[in-house]
């Protein structure tokens, strides 16, 4: 969506240049190290409760809210196992369910996502312009409105209980926040590509495939980042259209833990916390630099 | 298409007929539809139930028998069910108090980040990561056990000789322990902000400085209009993001919107009327609603944008 309209600026000096411009324009060496006081400790804040969460799945289960130190006072590896088997399925099971949901889907919207987006972004077709204007309507239009009609289309189908009410719509494009990503990552590459292949006689499918695709890597990258992130918390769509547990996600079969009365093996709820909290979070360190790149995309375009 | 036809398509070209620019424009356009094919199929499931909601909306439907055509029925019971104002009440305090916060938040830590900071990509990785997991079960369930009656929250308080509320029992401070989860996920808005303060030229606030404006006067003349079209746009985000919270309120009280309603997003409640109750045609008339609503504070926004928002050219 092309709400903001800032036009880019001459980068004159090296960036070095301009950090050090900025730091002698109003902070002196001891107002630096203030900053740096002040963010350690927002970092603290932030990070705590995620640091706490990882040491509680390390702790017997009756130090969890007695013994407030990070460092477990003592080590309690069998959390961990514990929950693994805990509920009615191992998580091996609600595991594997989510990475295969998680993988179709990145490859539903990697493939749907660039053909549309190749197509908004480098063809001419008689309405075109229209067609765009739907597509960033629907990015706006708030996902619940839809949700009734397609339950009960879905449940028609006889697709209650399975995966295709999750996986079929990420094969059909309608996730429009990825075709604006892809369109404006493919607007930025020169037109001259296409005009060369066209004249060496390739046609669209072949520029597509051939030259297009390849340069687009990075937006790609974003795209099966944000999905892979999306798609493993959901938990709002597996929740209205699973309903046999042993074809639970990892979000749903966490919620068991506190389903049943009187819970209160908690180590082992935290330990599976964190084991399905860990891909996000390796996701995020290996693919920060694009995660970032992308919604500064959304948020400058 | 393949090359082949491609190639034809060039060869064609170069004998001019009357009908050759037609037959290229549909082989064109051809392609094009090609292409946004399964973008056309997806539209299909996504402008269908746009109308079969409204036309839901106005009916009574429980999946058992054929929707009955009820006229305006629900939302006159919408008026008087005070569940359904309790869940906008909700989720109005949620969305105005969290989204200035978070966003308050995220400026002023990308204004200090944005700084000439060696270490800005650890800080900015540190602060990014909790918008990730904000929505997740494992971190909602995390909360329900910081703020829990024994939790970590009232011990750190109680170091300071402060007894602390029952958080997530009490009805008076449930909803504030998601505010607090939201703002803990300012780091999304943040990244936008950093990359937005990025692009304004460090000379606009030497020249400032040389003509002697105080540091609060930079930002008011400076920082603020060249930052307002991001601000909108966070904004705009947040706000249609907030109105649809559902999982915070699902997680922290099993499903059920508790304790004494005081989590019960509209969201949730209408999670409760179309797949607890199976009210589908109330549920659409209440997903029609909140669409109103929306646009309502989009449109608004918009139309406010141009006494606030600062355009360059």
């Amino acid at each position: 969506m092309s709400i903001s309209t800032i036009p880019p600026r001459p980068k004159a000096k090296p960036e070095s240049d301009e950090d050090s411009l900025i730091e002698r324009l109003g902070s002196s060496r001891r107002s630096r190290f203030t900053r740096h006081i002040i963010l350690c400790l927002i970092g603290l804040f932030m990070m705590y409760p995620l640091l706490w969460m990882l040491s509680s799945s390390l702790k017997p289960n009756d130090l969890i809210f007695s013994d407030l130190a990070l460092w477990p006072s003592a080590w309690d590896f069998s959390n961990y196992a514990a929950g693994w088997t805990a509920l009615e399925y191992d998580f091996s099971v609600y595991f594997v369910n989510s990475l295969v949901i998680v993988i179709l889907s990145i490859i539903g919207n990697l493939f749907s996502c660039s053909l549309a987006a190749y197509g908004f972004a480098r063809l001419d077709f008689t309405g075109r312009k229209l067609f765009f204007v739907l597509m960033l309507g629907t990015m706006m239009l708030p996902g619940h409105v839809l949700l009734i009609p397609q339950y009960i289309l879905f449940s028609n189908l006889g697709w209650l209980n399975t995966y295709y009410p999750l996986l079929v719509p990420n094969f059909l494009a309608t996730n429009a926040f990825f075709i604006f990503l892809m369109v404006q990552f493919m607007r930025s590459l020169p037109p001259e590509l296409d005009d060369a292949a066209r004249i060496d006689g390739c046609g669209p499918f072949r520029i597509f495939w051939s030259i297009i695709l390849p340069l687009c890597k990075p937006a790609f990258a974003t795209t099966a980042i944000f999905t892979f992130i999306s798609v493993w918390n959901e938990f709002f769509g597996p929740l209205i259209y699973l309903t046999d547990p042993e074809l639970y996600t990892v979000p749903l079969a966490l919620r068991q833990f506190v389903d049943s009365e009187g819970q209160s093996q908690w180590g082992q709820m935290f330990a599976m916390s964190v084991l399905s909290l860990a891909p996000i979070i390796g996701f995020f360190i290996a693919g920060q630099k694009y995660l970032v790149k992308g919604i500064a995309t959304t948020g400058l375009k | 298409m393949t090359i082949s036809t491609e190639a034809a398509a060039v060869s064609a070209e170069a004998v001019p007929t009357a009908a050759a620019p037609q037959r290229r424009r549909r082989r064109r356009d051809r392609a094009g539809y090609l292409f946004l094919l399964p973008w056309f199929i997806g539209m299909l499931f996504t402008i269908v139930p746009f109308f079969a909601s409204l036309y839901l909306a106005f009916t009574d439907y429980n999946l058992l028998n054929p929707p009955e055509w009820i006229g305006l029925a629900n939302f006159r019971d919408m008026f008087s069910d005070p569940k359904l104002l309790q869940s906008i009440r909700v989720t109005f305090t949620y969305t105005f108090v969290s989204v200035p916060l978070s966003l308050v938040a995220a400026l002023l830590v990308a204004m200090v980040l944005n700084r000439g900071i060696k270490a800005l990509p650890v800080y900015r990785a540190v602060f990014y990561l909790p918008s990730l997991l904000g929505a997740s079960v494992a971190v909602v369930l995390l909360w329900r056990y910081i703020f829990g009656f024994d939790g970590i929250v009232n011990a750190f308080l109680g170091w300071f000789g402060i007894a602390g509320p029952a958080w997530t029992s009490d009805p008076d401070y449930a909803l504030t322990t998601l505010i607090i989860l939201h703002i803990w996920t300012f780091g999304a808005p943040m990244v936008i902000f950093l990359a937005g303060l990025r692009q304004i030229p460090v000379q606009y606030y030497e020249a400032a400085a040389v003509d002697g404006a105080s540091k609060w006067r930079r930002f008011v003349s400076i920082t603020l209009p060249l930052l307002s079209p991001i601000i909108f746009f966070n904004l705009i985000q947040s706000l249609i993001a907030s109105f649809q919270t559902f999982t915070q309120g699902f997680v922290m009280n099993n499903g059920g919107g508790g304790p004494a309603n005081s989590t019960l997003f509209y969201n949730l409640y209408l999670y409760q009327q179309g797949f607890n109750q199976f009210n589908m045609g109330y549920a659409s008339a209440m997903a029609w609603t909140l669409l109103v609503i929306i646009a309502c504070f989009t449109a608004v926004t918009f139309f406010t944008a141009k006494y606030w928002v600062y355009y360059e050219n």
